[in-house]
């Protein structure tokens, strides 16, 4: 009987919650037809900046999955100054990120010394085939057009990054 | 009081038609109203909304559904008995409704011991879940049959001894003249709303409810189907159809129950008489409407319960029934018969 009291505050909990989502909504969101946006800093897939990328294999090395397949060749280049050697760079013939294999970690931005991976907060990607979900140089190139700004930096510190 | 004679073969069929409507159109609104909706709304979500406007057709994706779906019996599982048993479970909520009256003509049978036989019927349901039980050959099952069995006998004694006391104070055990009795009936010779006994048996209206709530194995009361241990009880085995049945039996028992209860206590299909007459024919038709609605209110009270409260321990379930509920409800009986006779 003593507890009498907590069981009212139970119905009220539950008829107070019901008139609230009658008059206010529920918290559901109908996700096809409406949809919610998410963080700006949101990891929802990996773009790659291909000019930056000099095929050191570090992502692909530091990847937990294993989902970077990173192929390249040497080449020769113009000299930086004229009258010099041409030079000798790594060009980039592959560059595939398997999403059905990743775990959206981030190490592999985390660690890319040339800023030529970013995050992207778009997230609606999926594939009826799984194959589908490897994505090329050229589609995570694509993806470039929806990272975000870079966050500006804090006050003092050096001004050093790319993009 | 009909103006055309129907051939008796011809009111059978209609009774059966009637209370097919009876059992499975309740039974289907329960479902819609407040399993999918008042409860989605009770936990902050929209329920389902792709199935017709606002969901509404949902029901009949999810009676395909179960259609579709293979009939699979247990290899040791004693056949007969185990194709039966969703049958008795159903047929029980047929049995209740002959005896609830609709109108002042629409009732399927006119029982002088309406309230005995509708009681003793409800318990018949019991059978149709040992039977599932038992036949089933798994070890849920048999638990879950048996803690159904405890569970429905300790209940059964509540739900009865809250009727004595409408029954002592109406007079009579006839489900017809217990509404009446309500409807002409007078609070201290004030006649506007009739004398619904929810006011005078408040208490017995209470231990009716809770009782019911427990006879539903509704949830505090859920023990036989805990599905956390149990898996689903004595329903673990069944699938497609028969699946459906108790499915529909669990809501038809629902609806029922509240039918009942809305006659003994909230006047049934009748209105106040004081506000117009009863007895005329149009009844036959704003009657069955009136008592949907009041099945409707008692049945979301048993819904809003069911949503809100965990479950009961089964010592707790039993020491509720036996030392609280059972002494409460004899007390209310005797304080009717001595209030019976004083006033």
């Amino acid at each position: 009987m003593a507890r009498l009291p907590g069981y009212v505050k139970g119905l009220g909990v539950t008829l107070g919650t019901m008139a609230r989502t009658i008059t206010q909504g529920a918290n559901t969101v109908q996700y096809p037809r409406e949809k919610e946006a998410p963080p700006i800093r949101a990891r929802g897939v990996i773009a790659l900046r291909e000019e930056n990328c000099t095929v050191c294999m570090l992502c692909a090395r530091s990847c937990p999955d294993w989902c970077i397949y990173i192929e390249g060749h040497k080449e020769k280049a113009p000299p930086r100054r004229p009258g010099g050697k041409p030079r000798t760079i790594s060009a980039l013939d592959r560059f595939d990120i398997d999403y059905a294999l990743c775990m959206y970690c981030g190490i592999c931005v985390e660690v890319c010394p040339f800023d030529a991976l970013f995050w992207s907060p778009e997230y609606e990607y999926s594939e009826p085939r799984i194959a589908d979900l490897l994505h090329d140089k050229d589609k995570l190139g694509e993806w470039m057009e929806t990272v975000p700004e870079a966050p500006e930096l804090e006050a003092g510190a050096d001004k050093k990054g790319k993009k | 009081m009909l103006a055309i004679e129907i051939p008796y073969w011809g009111q059978s069929i209609l009774r059966v038609l009637g209370v097919m409507i009876a059992v499975l159109i309740p039974a289907g609104t329960l479902v819609y109203l407040f399993l999918f909706k008042m409860m989605s709304f009770m936990q902050s979500r929209l329920g389902p909304m792709e199935a017709g406007p606002y969901g509404s057709l949902q029901l009949f994706a999810e009676v395909g559904k179960f259609i579709q779906k293979e009939d699979i019996a247990p290899d040791g599982a004693d056949l007969r008995i185990f194709r039966m048993a969703p049958y008795v479970v159903v047929l029980t909520v047929f049995l209740i409704y002959v005896a609830v009256p609709f109108g002042p003509d629409a009732v399927f049978a006119d029982f002088q011991v309406g309230v005995f036989y509708v009681l003793a019927v409800s318990s018949i349901s019991v059978l149709g879940i040992l039977m599932a039980g038992w036949s089933s050959a798994n070890k849920y099952s048999l638990i879950g049959g048996l803690r159904a069995a405890g569970q429905l006998i300790a209940y059964e004694l509540p739900l009865v001894l809250a009727v004595v006391g409408v029954v002592i104070q109406a007079g009579t055990m006839n489900m017809q003249q217990i509404v009446a009795a309500q409807s002409t009936g007078s609070i201290f010779g004030w006649d506007g709303i009739g004398n619904p006994y929810a006011f005078t048996q408040f208490v017995g209206l209470l231990i009716f409810m809770i009782a019911v709530q427990a006879e539903l194995t509704q949830t505090p009361f859920d023990m036989p189907i805990a599905e956390s241990e149990l898996v689903a009880g004595y329903m673990t085995e069944y699938s497609g159809f028969r699946f459906l049945l108790f499915f529909i039996g669990e809501f038809a028992t629902a609806a029922a129950f509240s039918a009942v209860a809305a006659t003994l206590f909230l006047g049934g299909w009748a209105l106040p008489s004081s506000w117009f007459d009863q007895t005329t024919n149009a009844m036959n038709v704003i009657g069955p409407l009136v008592l949907f609605g009041k099945t409707l209110l008692l049945s979301g009270v048993i819904f809003w319960v069911r949503f809100t409260y965990p479950r009961f321990r089964e010592d707790q379930l039993q020491r509720f029934a036996w030392k609280l509920l059972i002494p409460l409800a004899l007390a209310n009986i005797m304080m009717t018969a001595v209030l019976k006779v004083a006033f």
